[in-house]
């Protein structure tokens, strides 16, 4: 193969004779036809119709009183859920962006600035973060504190502090009524 | 290019200085000596080898899916059916894959019959060769039960009680086999890792397979050694071409039965899920098994019946010294040729004779094929060697090739 690339080069004339017109065609139809081959291969390592179908979660929210945080699963991952106080919403939107490794401002992380809804995993390597509990270490900025290797995320679930690259996930969601919402 | 001369091909060397892994892939895939005039019954052995490869790697997708537990598998196996993505692809690939597998196998053996292949010097090569099959049928056997349906269950029922016929500790050993005192998830738990355990052990045997085919090469339609550099021709590019067409025809087929008619070869009722409280009416093996289910089933001593059927998968073995006739290709074999295909059509009649219920005339016929299947290699075999005057065969294929060429003008 090596012969016949150099071979190329140096007889440009040649490069584009009968043979390796051919020889490039077959080539070219065995790739595509492996990559056929392949696919379906490839394709049956993704989630299958049956966990798709798990796709979406309802949740109410009229027992969450004003302070609290719940967790729920969607898709198998926890979602935090956090009724947050006038107070917090208000420290939350004080804080200048430039003093965020992720910067973004608490308008864009929620529909409803009272409901608070995220993924609540770490987004440095997977660990879910303390601070759903009010017995949990909540790091120093009052949000939530990854045990794992040390990220601090605030009272909006941005990362302040700690090696996590970007804030907590938001996940697609719509609030059906005032007490309801369906995530994903 | 120039990336080729001053990186590539240097670091090539550098490896093959120390593991001769590329020049080992050159001497017995690319200039291998092979001789020129092999048919497409040479086909077989490779195409094998290529099922061999999409069972494992099908196999292991399927596994990632599946659940060996007697409450879980059967609908594993709809769930892979119905939410995997192309899970129905990779099933009916795996499943009709094991009968191509058998199909191809049967060939590649028949065709060893005809030329003579395990005469010596490829006397090992052949036993190696049927070890394999031997493991091919434990692998399918132990495959089979995994889907968890009612022939799964009954068939392992049938074929584990086979060993129940062994003198004073059979029934100690079908207990072991089973885990418990019937066919349970125990027995299915072992039967998976079974199944999964064996295509490495295959694998593994075909790769000493080749080591001894390569030591003195194949045999050949004429039958005889490969003597001047004119008897043969590089592997590559002239056989692997070759085998890529066989290829194209198989696959052809193949797909044709995974597409059209993925079910053809099952059973309907494994759709229904394992009942040991209910035997279907009519049990019958997978197709490969029927010749040695015929066997089996055309005595009427249990034990003596489980040593015929086991006899007749073993008695592959002696046969290169049943039939010690120099001349290996039954071209030059009058009589042997006559009663190769004798041999061929008992064996079919055989394997139609194990999918009838075991009523008159079926096993009578089956007792005459059964007595035919024996004699062919204990009798017939060694009478033909010692009466038969073979054709003198030409003295090196070139000749032979030349021959046959000017015959043709």
């Amino acid at each position: 193969m090596t012969d016949q690339a150099s071979d190329d080069t140096a007889n440009p004339e040649e490069s584009t004779s009968r043979r390796d017109f051919l020889q490039i065609a077959t080539y070219t139809v065995g790739a595509v036809g492996a990559g056929l081959a392949v696919w379906p291969i490839v394709d049956s390592i993704n989630p299958p119709a049956d966990v798709l179908a798990l796709s979406s979660t309802e949740v109410d929210l009229s027992p969450v009183e004003v302070g609290q945080s719940i967790t729920v699963i969607w898709r198998g991952r926890p979602v935090f859920v956090r009724h947050r106080s006038e107070k917090e919403i208000e420290e939350s939107r004080a804080v200048p962006l430039d003093a965020m490794p992720d910067p973004q401002k608490d308008e864009d992380r929620t529909q409803k600035a009272e409901w608070l809804i995220m993924v609540g995993i770490c987004t440095h390597l997977g660990c879910i973060p303390n601070g759903q509990r009010p017995t949990d270490p909540k790091g120093d900025f009052g949000g939530w504190f990854c045990p794992c290797h040390g990220s601090h995320y605030d009272l909006s679930g941005r990362i302040r502090k700690g090696p996590a690259p970007t804030n907590l996930e938001i996940p697609a969601y719509e609030f059906s009524d005032d007490t309801t919402v369906k995530i994903g | 290019m120039k990336l080729s001369k001053s990186i590539i091909l240097p670091f090539l060397d550098w490896v093959d200085y120390r593991l001769p892994v590329f020049s080992y892939a050159r001497h017995n895939l690319i200039d291998y000596p092979t001789p020129k005039n092999l048919n497409y019954w040479w086909n077989f052995g490779s195409l094998a080898g290529i099922v061999l490869m999409i069972m494992i790697i099908t196999g292991f997708f399927l596994a990632i899916n599946y659940t060996p537990h007697t409450d879980y598998a059967f609908s594993s196996v709809e769930h892979l059916m119905r939410d995997v993505n192309y899970g129905w692809l990779l099933r009916f690939m795996h499943a009709n894959g094991g009968s191509m597998f058998f199909i191809l196998v049967y060939i590649h053996m028949f065709r060893g019959l005809y030329f003579g292949s395990f005469k010596a010097p490829r006397e090992l090569l052949w036993i190696i060769g049927v070890v394999i099959y031997l493991a091919m049928m434990g692998t399918a056997f132990m495959g089979y039960v995994l889907p968890w349906g009612q022939m799964s269950y009954w068939g392992a029922t049938v074929i584990t009680s086979l060993f129940s016929a062994v003198p004073l500790i059979g029934d100690t050993i079908v207990t072991w086999l089973w885990g418990g005192f019937v066919i349970d998830n125990n027995t299915l738990t072992r039967f998976f890792v079974g199944h999964y355990l064996m295509p490495m052990v295959i694998f593994m045997l075909v790769i000493v397979h080749m080591w001894a085919l390569h030591q003195h090469k194949s045999n050949n339609p004429l039958g005889v050694d490969m003597r001047t550099p004119a008897d043969s021709i590089p592997f590559h590019p002239y056989y692997t071409i070759k085998d890529m067409v066989g290829m194209g025809v198989f696959f052809i087929v193949y797909f044709g039965f995974v597409f059209f008619a993925p079910d053809f070869f099952g059973e309907p009722d494994n759709y229904i899920e394992a009942n040991p409280l209910v035997t279907p009416p009519h049990i019958v093996p997978e197709w490969y098994f029927l010749p040695f289910y015929a066997i089996l089933r055309s005595i009427d001593n249990k034990l003596i019946g489980v040593i015929a059927m086991f006899a007749g998968v073993c008695i592959l073995f002696a046969l290169p010294w049943m039939d010690r006739c120099r001349v290996r290709s039954a071209k030059f074999r009058p009589i042997y040729r006559q009663f190769f295909w004798l041999f061929f059509a008992d064996c079919i009649l055989l394997g139609y004779i194990g999918a009838q219920t075991a009523v008159e005339p079926f096993v009578t016929i089956g007792r005459i094929a059964t007595a035919y299947y024996f004699a062919h290699f204990l009798i017939i075999c060694p009478l033909i060697c010692k009466f038969e005057r073979p054709l003198v065969p030409p003295e090196s294929i070139s000749a032979g090739v030349l021959k046959a060429q000017k015959g043709a003008e």
